[in-house]
């Protein structure tokens, strides 16, 4: 048989096998057996030194070809049966997508503190500095120079801890507000802060009162600061914290440091806003303290009251908390039940 | 302040209906809490006249009354009351009727005999214990004149009077009477409240001959006096009684009842002297002399001090002035001349002495937060002609006025342009005149300017700011404009020390462990626990429970309690830090202590807690101290962090607890919590640490440059050394850095073994060491070379053998 038939017959049996192979084994197997060292082609190739020199070039460009054919077949059925046998393990890689994920630890803020820094992000969108201030505070700061003198009823609105007779726990943030009038130099600009922070007070801890609380004081002065300006900020605070839905009313109050002196509403519940006056829930509740920065004040800190002008709020974020989450009881914050702390996980 | 509808409609025509009214109050003026009607919710009480009471005859107290109702027949009601006689008109609670606290009343039988109902007391149809007179506290309630049998006694006994309760501020202690309370609520309905002026007949002697008054020492800057003669003293009549206890005060006699009703009337306390009961003819007001004793009306002996006002009669203390009148002068059912004193008492003395004593009434409550200095003698007076009236007295002549004052109005200026700019509104000078004028207030205007002048019983008001405030609530705080201040730019930004604090809560919540606020208070013990700074504990003055008594000087006492309060609930498993202050100073002579920011954290029990395919994972030092590197990295603190074992804290495991120092300086601690502190709690293995903010706040920082991203292949070799026991993993890390070329990049421990497999005494570490040169492939060579002298330094200098 001459070596070209010997080819075509290799060639022919080759791919017939090729294609009847089953896995990547069995066709490996078929490729040494046929391109290897000692396959069958080789062997024939071996033959070609019997031939004439005019015959080697063709027979020799005839075996490439037959090379060529074999070996792009053996590529494409490797190819296939790689497939299949990637199909077959896929099929057979199943889980319990429903079995929980590894856990993953993360902390949870307190929900005041939550409560704390959304106020204060708020608040500093808009131009106000977060200040801090001591919480052993002195009388003068507490009190006197926010238009408190010593034995002013109102001095009895607020039970305080005394350390000293002149040396108190800071029974509210807003000695932060006389503290920062004092030093503020009005010539660079208007004064706005904010000012969080635990405040005390003498009260027998249970459900509604704790001797330990927090405050966020907030404070504005400026040359032409108006009381309009006033509720529209807190419209704003009221709006960002409970809910774009809800109105704010402001009903007369009293505060040393503050003249006019009001106390803020937020419409609230399914009763919201409805001034529903023969129920006891009338659709409103209490949420902050506020009022333009009464004149003694001012003067206290050295500020001209005839010039600048302001005004001032107080809101409680162990009430903001209480109203927004529906806590009932003002302990929860500080005994730290860790069940207690890790259900405020909310965002967006 | 509770005031009643009806009362107010005397002065001036209130229509709108009470709820309603008691918000629009509440909106421009006064907060009012409520609105209550005391014949809420009952029904079919009505007037009965006992025709006969006689004894039940199976039972001791029992009585069987026939009671005229109103009905064609009387009604047999059975009254077990001690009180209860014939020809008594009454309060009967009729069959099916409704009385306080929802209480149905049925015909019944009592011990065999029908009852047609009930004969109530006060306090069965809603009435406070508080306001019951005496004669009834005890029994039911008798009528002191005839009522029609079956009528309504609702009417009768004030119950259908709608009361107002006004929450008053301190600075409108105006509204504690009913005549500053109408002139608020006129204000506010645009309706001028009308009173009349009480007239005094003065049938009696002249006063002069009766007594004389002298003050001492400025200590009333307002004293008058007067006098009725043949009192007769007995039951106030029922319309009175009816004001007082929709007041909220019992009625006593008729001389105490109209001492407490000029009170509620014009908010001007009175007192009521037994005239014969006076050693000495003449009054001197003064400051007590200490050791000066006084019996109080509620039978309290006090031991006075120098700063106490008395009134005496001459000689001794017959009254603490203001606060409370003295048992020796009491008016009694035998009184038969009464001395009347209104005056102005010094606010401050009136509330230290009324604190004092524990002594607050309604009398020293009003002098400490003013009164209306125009009416002191028009409340004398009506007094007086209330007396002519209710006690068939004769008023003797004249006044004693041993001090008075001149009473003016203050006159306040304000400009439109002034209010307009403080509200933020373009309110006319009609709108605010209007205002002024409802007020009551003289009210002058030329070109915007005002000129306003403030009778005296608005002694609240004297600044533009208090002027600005009444026409801002009577405009209405709804009408108001809702702006925005004008955009000014400021700049706001946060503190070095606020970001610390910010970036230290992200790092721990990063880490797992959940945010606490605990109580800055702590008690004796607790304020001395955990302490790495020499510190005096600061104490309150009066604290209110032991638990909070003292400022804390560590966060840890507070996660402990937190700990174990959650232990206590069944939480076993804990993580939690929190971020605050605590209070230091050097020495007691301190006041203020320092306050320190502090962070500190506790994990307690399984950090890792029982869940498929992950193993549980306890507590431990070293997961404590890995959440403390990777909170510190960031802070690229310039000096080097070192953990050096201590057994300081007695609270702390000797053997588990490390100091943190940055350079020389202690930030703080790390470790196990004492076992025993842990039994105590029933707590798991517990581990803590604490650090001192401020010190890293005031920390030299390593600015951060950024770097290449290595261009050439790095090279590790890993090296394992049996190591003699006592040798530590800072002294391996410091003996490889010291010789690790200029190529050693990072050291990273990947093993620890001690146990039997090794010999006594000695321990494996295994280190990976990792070399790169950022400018060139490192040639094999030149690890090698450093490798064997790192290798060659850990045997010399440490004993190690390299396995």
């Amino acid at each position: 048989m001459a070596l070209q038939d010997e080819l075509t017959k290799i060639k022919n049996d080759a791919l017939t096998q090729i294609s009847a192979a089953a896995n990547l084994d069995a066709l490996n197997q078929i490729r040494v057996q046929t391109l290897g060292k000692k396959g069958a082609l080789t062997g024939v190739l071996r033959g070609m030194k019997d031939l004439t020199p005019e015959q080697r070039p063709v027979v020799g460009s005839f075996a490439n070809t037959v090379r060529d054919a074999l070996t792009a077949a053996i590529d494409q059925r490797h190819t296939e049966l790689a497939a299949d046998a990637l199909q077959a393990r896929l099929a057979k890689e199943t889980l319990d997508v429903t079995l929980p994920g590894r856990p993953v630890h993360e902390g949870t803020m307190h929900v005041l503190d939550q409560v704390m820094e959304d106020v204060e992000q708020l608040f500093m969108g808009m131009g106000y500095q977060v200040v801090d201030g001591p919480e052993v505070e002195t009388d003068h700061y507490n009190f006197e120079m926010l238009n408190v003198p010593k034995n002013h009823p109102a001095r009895d609105m607020q039970d305080t801890f005394y350390i000293t007779p002149e040396v108190l726990m800071r029974s509210q943030t807003s000695p932060v507000q006389a503290r920062t009038l004092e030093k503020h130099d009005f010539s660079k600009g208007p004064l706005k802060m904010i000012s969080p922070g635990r405040v005390y007070r003498r009260d027998t801890d249970d459900a509604t009162h704790s001797h330990q609380f927090h405050q966020i004081e907030g404070l504005v002065i400026d040359k032409h600061i108006t009381m309009a300006d006033l509720k529209g900020t807190l419209e704003v605070l009221a709006k960002h914290v409970f809910g774009a839905n809800h109105k704010i009313r402001l009903r007369p109050s009293y505060f040393p440091f503050t003249e006019p002196s009001v106390e803020i509403d937020v419409s609230w519940g399914s009763k919201a806003g409805s001034d529903d006056v023969t129920s006891k829930d009338n659709g409103w509740v209490e949420v902050l303290g506020a009022g333009m920065v009464h004149p003694n004040v001012l003067k206290s800190a050295g500020v001209d009251a005839d010039v600048y002008g302001g005004f001032a709020f107080g809101l409680g974020p162990d009430r903001f908390a209480m109203l927004k989450y529906g806590i009932e009881d003002i302990r929860n914050f500080y005994l730290n039940d860790q069940r207690f702390l890790t259900q405020f996980k909310q965002e967006g | 302040m509770l005031v009643s509808y009806k009362w107010l409609n005397e002065y001036l025509p209130v229509t709108e209906d009470p709820i309603k009214l008691a918000d629009q109050i509440s909106r421009t003026g006064i907060e009012t809490e409520e609105v209550f009607l005391r014949e809420q919710g009952m029904k079919k009480v009505v007037v009965g006249h006992v025709l006969k009471s006689e004894p039940h005859p199976n039972s001791d107290h029992l009585h069987i009354c026939q009671v005229d109702v109103g009905e064609s027949e009387p009604y047999q009601i059975v009254c077990g009351a001690p009180n209860v006689a014939a020809g008594q008109y009454v309060i009967v609670a009729l069959p099916n009727s409704w009385i306080a606290d929802h209480t149905k009343i049925k015909k019944s039988k009592m011990r065999g005999e029908v009852s047609m109902g009930m004969i109530c007391a006060l306090q069965e149809i809603g009435f406070p214990e508080a306001v019951v007179p005496k004669a009834y506290a005890n029994g039911i309630y008798v009528f002191n004149e005839p009522h029609t049998p079956g009528e309504s006694v609702f009417p009768l006994l004030g119950m259908d009077d709608p009361i107002l309760n006004l929450d008053i501020t301190p600075n409108r202690a105006d509204t504690l009477g009913m005549h500053g309370a109408a002139w608020e609520i006129g204000a506010m309905l645009n309706e001028k409240p009308q009173f009349t002026k009480p007239t005094v007949t003065e049938t009696g002697a002249p006063i002069d001959d009766l007594l004389t008054a002298k003050v001492a020492d400025d200590a009333s800057l307002s004293y008058h006096l007067r006098i009725v003669q043949n009192v007769h003293i007995h039951e106030s009549p029922l319309w009175l009684q009816v004001r007082l206890w929709n007041a909220g005060v019992r009625p006593i006699n008729n001389i105490v009842d109209i001492t407490n009703y000029v009170m509620l009337e014009y908010g001007q306390p009175l007192h009521a002297f037994d005239y014969d009961k006076l050693k000495n003819k003449e009054i001197l007001v003064r400051h007590a002399q200490p050791g000066e004793t006084l019996t109080t009306l509620d039978g309290n002996d006090h031991e006075l001090v120098a700063q106490d006002i008395v009134i005496t009669d001459g000689q001794d203390p017959i009254a603490l002035a203001g606060v409370m009148g003295g048992l020796s002068t009491e008016v009694t059912e035998k009184t038969k001349t009464v001395v009347f004193e209104a005056a102005v008492f010094p606010p401050t003395p009136i509330r230290k002495t009324a604190q004092r004593y524990n002594l607050r009434s309604q009398a020293s409550t009003r002098f400490e937060k003013g009164i209306n200095k125009a009416d002191v003698l028009t409340a004398l007076d009506h007094a007086a002609q209330l007396a002519e009236q209710l006690a068939e007295a004769n008023t003797a002549k004249g006044v004693l006025s041993p001090a008075n004052m001149d009473v003016l109005p203050v006159v306040v200026d304000i400009s439109i342009d002034r209010i307009n700019h403080v509200l933020g509104t373009t309110l006319s000078t009609d709108t605010v005149r209007d205002i002024f004028g409802r007020l009551g207030f003289g009210v002058e205007e030329a070109d915007g300017l005002f000129t306003v002048s403030i009778p005296p019983r608005r002694w609240d008001i004297s600044i533009e700011a208090d002027l600005i405030e009444e026409v801002a609530r009577l405009y209405g705080y709804d009408n108001l404009p809702s702006t925005l201040p004008e955009a000014t730019t400021t700049v706001a930004r946060f503190t070095p020390i606020q970001k610390l604090i910010r970036y230290s809560k992200r790092s721990l919540l990063a880490a797992g462990l959940n945010e606490a606020i605990s109580y800055a208070l702590v008690n004796e013990d607790e304020a001395t626990e955990f302490m790495q700074e020499k510190s005096v504990p600061t104490h309150l003055d009066w604290p209110m429970t032991k638990d909070h008594a003292v400022l804390r000087q560590s966060l840890l006492p507070g996660l402990i309690d937190d700990l174990a309060y959650n232990i206590a609930h069944s939480v076993k498993d804990v993580a939690l830090f929190e971020q605050g202050r605590v209070f230091l100073k050097d020495d007691e002579k301190t006041v203020r202590p320092r306050e320190v920011e502090y962070l500190a954290g506790l994990i307690s029990g399984q950090w890792q807690g029982r869940a498929w395919e992950t193993t549980e994972q306890p507590a431990d030092f070293y997961l404590v101290k890995g959440i403390v590197e990777n909170y510190l990295a960031p802070l690229h603190l310039a000096d080097p962090i070192r953990y050096t074992a201590t057994d300081q804290y007695s609270e702390m495991h000797p053997g588990r607890t490390a100091n943190i120092y940055l350079g020389d300086q202690l930030l703080g601690f790390i470790g196990e919590v004492h076992p025993a502190r842990t039994a105590a709690i029933n707590a798991a293995d517990t581990f803590v640490f604490q650090l001192n903010l401020d010190i890293i706040l005031a920390a030299k920082k390593v600015a951060l440059m950024a770097q290449d991203a290595p261009k050439y292949p790095s090279v590790t070799r890993d090296i394992a050394l049996l190591l003699p026991e006592e040798v530590t993993n800072a002294q391996v890390l410091a003996t490889i850095r010291a010789h690790g070329g200029e190529f050693l990049q990072n050291v990273q421990l990947f093993d620890v073994y001690k146990g039997e497999k090794l010999p006594a005494g000695t321990q494996s570490l295994a280190y990976t060491l990792t070399f790169l040169n950022p400018a060139d492939t490192l040639k094999e060579s030149q690890v090698n070379a450093d490798f064997s002298r790192i290798s060659e330094q850990l045997e010399k200098q440490l004993h190690a053998q390299i396995r």
